[in-house]
């Protein structure tokens, strides 16, 4: 789907979001009634230090402007951008600091809701969709972590040999399935029916007050050990005092 | 991957009261030792997980003279290679035997 | 606040294992040294022998503890949990197991919300054989690690490793209470040869060594902001810093975000047009730039302290 028909399908009942150097921001129309902010990134852009600092700035605004309005990340991005300058200027704050505000806001009883819709990767992965406390994807969302052509430079192995291992495991080649898989999206949307119901429903469902990725990287068979261990860890370091 | 396995005779206990101790790491030409004081006393058992396949002879020498050298009796050492050379898992075999040789856990 | 100074946390230093660099040290070298004597418990030890699950289909040599160690020890009595990574196992990087141990230990610190915790850096990003896996376990790190930060609990990162703190690494760094880097502690998101792959060697020439340390090293994070202690290249430096830091951690709200996001705009607007970071440190007011990358640790940190002082409330 597009951008646009993303927003049509959101909020039949009125946005105001702009789009603007490859930002998305603005507010929505629930269902309910309700209003829901947006942000996003589109059109696969890089995320570098002026897009985090902008994006995490919205989600500031936000969280001052009181209340408990959800917000909807809107996701079709590139990587962090990689770049002398980006990285001169300390990149890895602006990063974390937009997944910060997330995490924040969600806190504070904002919930947040992360739609991927398009590509995503690495470093912009980790700031906007996967620091959501709830991701949901369309089908043909092509989240990377790294894209199959780096993966062979790196462990210098042909893309034939990674595709041919890749049919036996979901936990490092990209696409939606594989992350699915691994806990990262909670739930794909149906595209042939209304978004903006479909949200809706999400909305309406508590949010996990744990972080469950892991236990459901587990049900799904894409991380048979994340969950267990990092239980067991908790267990021993709880009963170590 | 090549897994190997060896079980000595050794002479004497090994010293000291420690019941583990691990030392090196897994990287290229490196390999990580995991000592364990858990066989009986006359006995060495080792096991290899080693990145380098077809050096099973080597390892057995190494090993044997290590066995004959240090007397690791009770000791089961468990090795991840990275493809190190004999001199340094001979090197490494000897820091784990002398971890052991100190006292508490 | 407490009264604890870097001068005056120099008490008792006590023997270290075998070497005192802290970029040459093991991990479990580097948490034997910068804990009391004998005061470390570890959780899932190497014995458990809860190896990766993934290595095996690349034909690639598992490390018995995955290239992380966690657990509990003292720093001066005081009990703190302590997670480090080995750089030299598959490059310190995320795995799912590796990764899962440094969340759980997070998840315990928020729970408990009674010590502090030190996480020792040294990593080069997410696992590739193991992307997906690695890359979630860092968004798991980075959500655990805030929800032990709002509940008062300081996290503090030390980076000096030989693989530097890169890709998801350098994220949750930045999500951190405080740093402490040295010099050797490279702090980035992209790495010097994955910019330079992407770019060209025009944008980022990953051979020039003197590039890569004066863009992602210590000192330059130390100057513009990006962590609070510049540590010398020991053990007992960082054993220093992280009592210091450890002391300087407000849970944070929505105004150390608001401030963040401040500093964060003042350094683009600062630093936006500088094209190397000797542009950067002459526009702090260094009168030599050039000299700083060979300045000895305690003129580096004289010169630091002069032109940059570090803050506790916007991170």
């Amino acid at each position: 789907m597009t951008l646009d028909e993303i927003l049509a399908s959101l909020f039949p009942a009125g946005h105001d979001v702009v789009r603007e150097r490859g930002l998305i921001a603005g507010q929505g129309r629930l269902p309910d009634g309700g209003a829901i902010a947006v942000i996003g990134v589109e059109g696969q852009t890089p995320v570098g230090v002026e897009e985090a600092a902008q994006l995490a700035g919205n989600v500031i605004e936000v969280i001052k402007s009181g209340g408990n309005e959800p917000i909807l990340v809107l996701i079709d991005s590139g990587s962090q951008r990689m770049s002398k300058r980006d990285e001169l200027l300390g990149i890895n704050e602006f990063l974390a600091h937009l997944a910060k505000c997330l995490i924040l806001a969600d806190k504070l009883g904002h919930r947040t809701v992360g739609l991927l819709y398009g590509h995503t990767a690495a470093g912009a992965f980790i700031a906007t969709a996967l620091a959501t406390r709830t991701l949901l994807a369309l089908p043909g969302a092509e989240p990377a972590v790294m894209d199959l052509p780096s993966m062979s430079r790196v462990t210098k192995l042909s893309i034939d040999v990674l595709e041919e291992k890749a049919k036996s495991t979901p936990v490092f080649a990209p696409g939606l399935d594989n992350l699915f898989q691994t806990g990262a999206v909670a739930v794909t949307l149906d595209p042939a029916s209304s978004l903006a119901d479909q949200l809706q429903a999400q909305l309406s469902r508590p949010a996990e007050r744990d972080d469950n990725r892991d236990q459901l990287g587990a049900e799904r068979n894409g991380r048979p050990k994340a969950a267990d261990i990092a239980r067991r860890v908790y267990e021993l370091a709880r009963a170590s005092v | 991957m090549e897994t190997l396995n060896y079980r000595n005779k050794a002479q004497q206990r090994a010293k000291g009261t420690r019941r583990q101790a691990i030392v090196g790491v897994v990287a290229s030409g490196n390999l990580e030792v995991l000592v364990e004081r858990i066989l009986p006393d006359g006995e060495c058992e080792v096991d290899i997980r080693t990145a380098a396949e077809g050096f099973g002879e080597v390892w057995q020498a190494v090993i044997a003279d290590f066995v004959e050298r240090r007397s690791p009796g009770g000791l089961k050492l468990s090795i991840n290679d990275g493809g190190a050379r004999p001199d340094t898992v001979a090197l490494r075999l000897a820091q784990a035997v002398s971890a052991m040789e100190g006292e508490r856990t | 606040m407490s009264t604890v100074t870097l001068d005056n946390a120099k008490v008792e230093r006590q023997p270290l294992v075998s070497t005192d660099s802290w970029y040459e040290a093991s991990a479990r070298q580097r948490v034997e040294g910068l804990l009391d004597a004998n005061s470390f418990v570890e959780f899932i030890g190497p014995e458990m022998r809860e190896i990766s699950p993934h290595l095996a289909l690349f034909d690639l040599p598992e490390q018995f503890d995955d290239g992380m160690v966690v657990g509990l020890g003292r720093i001066d009595g005081a009990p703190v949990l302590v997670a480090a990574q080995e750089g030299r196992f598959m490059g310190g990087a995320f795995g799912e197991v590796h990764g899962a141990k440094l969340k759980g230990l997070l998840r315990a610190a928020r729970d408990m919300a009674s010590m502090p915790v030190l996480i020792l850096f040294d990593t080069g990003g997410v696992r590739l054989q193991e992307a997906n896996a690695g890359e979630l376990a860092i968004a798991e790190i980075m959500r655990a690690l805030m929800e032990a930060r709002f509940a008062g609990v300081p996290v503090v990162g030390l980076v000096g490793g030989r693989s530097g703190c890169y890709g998801g690494g350098g994220l949750i760094a930045g999500s951190c209470s405080a740093l402490a880097v040295s010099e050797q502690g490279r702090i980035s998101v992209s790495g010097p040869e994955v910019i330079e792959t992407n770019r060209g060697v025009e944008e980022f020439d990953s051979k020039d060594r003197a590039l890569v340390w004066r863009t992602m090293g210590g000192k330059h994070r130390r100057l513009i902001g990006g962590a609070e202690v510049f540590a010398d290249d020991t053990i007992e430096s960082f054993r220093n810093a992280a009592r210091y830091l450890i002391e300087l951690a407000p849970a944070p709200t929505l105004d150390t975000l608001e401030a963040e996001q401040a500093r964060l705009a003042q350094r683009i607007h600062d630093f936006g047009d500088c094209a190397d970071a000797l542009d950067i440190w002459r526009s702090l007011g260094a009168s030599e730039p050039e000299t700083i990358p060979a300045l000895s640790y305690e003129a580096f940190v004289a010169l630091a302290d002069r032109l940059q002082e570090p803050r506790h409330d916007a991170r």
